[in-house]
């Protein structure tokens, strides 16, 4: 297999707080190759967004990488200086929002905006910066781009916002798309369109994607690979396929059943019991415990290492044939 | 197909584009700021067309004379033409006000985007300064800048500068302070655009309004400063026409001739109105939808 283009490896992000620190990603790994897409997964809170930030190097001012290592496209982006690191944005690694009101400039045309790169990063002249805009918003999918291209974000729809974000993060010619919920702000109909675009724009440009989500739905649709984080920590990774039809830590095998609609006949749907920890004071041993169904008593102490359960595969679990059995006893999918 | 779809419904909402241009004759004291300033403005540009006397030149034989056909609001003290000196007192008091207005503005809003944006130090440093003038009271803080460095316009732009330029950072720090947490902000590092770029490009635009707004209302205070410097004799040298200065020649004849004082003063009241509403329908207008 070629190098990775991102590898991200036992990363650690803490916040300052004035009681002391908190770990909100906890030597997390994962790896996305070329034109590949890898799902993130998890519940508020899990470190999902703190970790798509630390690898662009946009972490709030109080947190800051305390251990392991972003490698994009070969360079150690946590060992660079931030003229490095300013490089390898919107030029090889991009990101597109949640929240496309928030994330546009309301007092800057559309096309303006898209044509920004373009100019600045790319030293196109303003009159090719210009139809640069025009064919990223064609690409889009906007219809009309050159009426579209001298709105304002407050006259578009949200489709079309989300549409004008993806061009802007099309529009440095990134090798690496990183996604952070971008149709969760979306109506349904909104969120496929923008899932299928997302989707074409890989086959066509080759992109990977790093997709950052709590909807299950969505990332079976769009992923490959998937990571599932809870309490900061990675808990378990592998194909999508794999993973939805057999998982191996009690938490994915949770969340999956906690999943309505999802092509399966289940009476009722399974809720976790519990909240997520205070990552403050995390649990000790397992960080899941709390509120796993087969917890044991060598659960309670000590760190709980990533295990290898299979070709591509890992889970955090000491008894990782417990969650599998399980789902094999009541599939979580249909024709599994 | 749900695209068409969505380029309908979107279509709508396109039209009903509600632009400064298609409300700003809707807003009353914008239209109301706008007439009376317009006025005065092109009273002081035409001024060599509606006078037919030099604002300076005496005339000692018809010294406070009334209202006549000559002199439409009479004559001072040394028989100059009053409405010719309120003309160009006019071209004198608003030239300086406006520069008054724009060093500080300038100034003012350049620090509050820096000090906001990269906080630690150099916020701090920027605090420390605007404590400083803060804790001085305007009037007499220009006074005695004005006191020190000479009077003249030019003393006038640095004293005013001086002074006036903590009230721009101050607002402007705030709305960066609130503005560089928003999403755009992190979308436009996320694309590598260099601070600079950021500062101007981005934030400036979307904080600039709050400070173009204030200046209206600054340049009220300004007007009123340099009209009180040449009242007490440190503003705008004599023979220079300037309002301040006519209200204080014609004092001393305040029980025969109350006009000398009086239209001056009238005057000043109708520029500061004229901005003051000019700053509410500015204020009404820029505001984000």
């Amino acid at each position: 297999m070629s190098e990775p283009l991102l590898r991200v490896r036992d990363l650690q992000v803490e916040f300052r707080l004035s009681g002391g620190t908190l770990r909100a990603v906890d030597s997390a790994s994962f790896e996305v190759g070329r034109g590949e897409t890898l799902g993130l997964v998890g519940e508020s809170g899990s470190g999902k967004t703190v970790a798509l930030r630390a690898v662009v190097g946009l972490l709030p001012r109080t947190a800051r990488i305390t251990a392991g290592t972003v490698e994009i496209d070969g360079t150690d982006v946590t060992a660079a200086g931030e003229d490095r690191r300013r490089a390898l944005r919107g030029t090889t690694v991009a990101m597109i929002f949640q929240e496309p009101m928030t994330a546009l400039n309301p007092v800057m045309r559309v096309g303006d905006q898209i044509a920004e790169e373009p100019m600045v990063r790319l030293g196109q002249t303003r009159r090719n910066a210009r139809t640069t805009a025009l064919e990223l918003m064609r690409l889009v999918g906007i219809p009309d781009p050159r009426r579209r291209a001298d709105a304002y974000p407050h006259e578009l729809s949200g489709g079309l916002r989300q549409r004008v974000m993806i061009a802007i993060a099309l529009s440095g010619n990134p090798k690496l798309l990183l996604c952070d919920e971008p149709t969760t702000a979306l109506d349904v109909t909104i969120q496929d369109q923008i899932l299928k675009l997302l989707q074409r724009l890989q086959h066509e440009l080759g992109l990977a994607l790093v997709f950052v989500s709590h909807d299950l739905a969505v990332i079976a649709q769009t992923c490959q690979r998937l990571a599932v984080m809870y309490a900061g920590q990675v808990v378990e990774t592998g194909a999508v396929a794999d993973v939805f039809r057999e998982p191996r830590h009690p938490y994915t095998l949770g969340l999956l059943r906690s999943v309505p609609d999802f092509d399966v006949v289940r009476a009722q749907l399974a809720a976790i019991g519990g909240a997520p920890p205070d990552l403050a004071a995390p649990p000790h041993g397992c960080r899941f415990h709390p509120r796993c169904p087969f917890v044991q008593n060598d659960c309670l102490d000590g760190g709980i290492p990533l295990f290898d359960v299979g070709p591509g595969r890992a889970a955090r679990c000491l008894h990782h044939d417990e969650a599998a059995a399980d789902a094999r006893r009541e599939p979580v999918i249909a024709n599994a | 197909m749900a695209v068409a779809a969505e380029a309908v419904a979107d279509a709508q909402v396109f039209e009903h584009r509600r632009g400064f241009a298609r409300r700003w004759y809707r807003t009353p004291s914008f239209v109301g700021g706008v007439s009376i300033l317009g006025l005065i403005v092109l009273a002081a540009l035409a001024a060599p067309l509606i006078t037919n006397h030099g604002p300076t030149s005496q005339d000692l034989l018809h010294t406070l004379q009334g209202p006549s056909s000559s002199h439409w609001l009479g004559t001072d003290d040394l028989g100059r033409d009053v409405w010719s000196r309120l003309v160009y007192g006019a071209r004198t008091d608003l030239k300086v006000a406006f520069l008054a207005v724009l060093f500080p503005f300038a100034i003012g809003t350049l620090l509050g985007l820096v000090s906001g944006y990269y906080g630690g130090w150099i916020d701090a440093a920027v605090n420390w300064l605007v404590n400083v003038v803060v804790a001085f009271p305007f009037y007499v803080l220009i006074i005695a800048l004005v006191f020190a460095l000479g009077s003249g316009t030019r003393n006038i732009y640095i004293a005013i500068t001086i002074v006036g330029w903590v009230s721009y950072t101050r607002i402007i720090r705030g709305e960066v302070l609130v503005a560089k947490r928003r999403d755009y902000v992190l979308a436009a590092k996320s694309g590598g655009l260099s601070d600079a770029r950021i500062l101007f490009r981005h934030l400036l635009p979307n904080v600039v309004t709050q400070a173009i707004v204030f200046a209206c209302s600054d340049i009220v205070l300004d007007i009123l400063a340099i009209v009180t410097l040449g009242y007490l004799g440190l503003g705008v040298q004599p023979p220079t026409p300037d309002w301040g200065r006519m209200i204080a020649d014609g004092q001393t004849y305040l029980t025969t001739h109350w006009e000398l004082s009086t239209v001056p003063g009238i005057a000043v009241v109708f520029t500061a109105l004229g901005l003051s509403l000019l700053a509410d329908g500015l204020a009404d207008l820029l505001r984000p939808e």
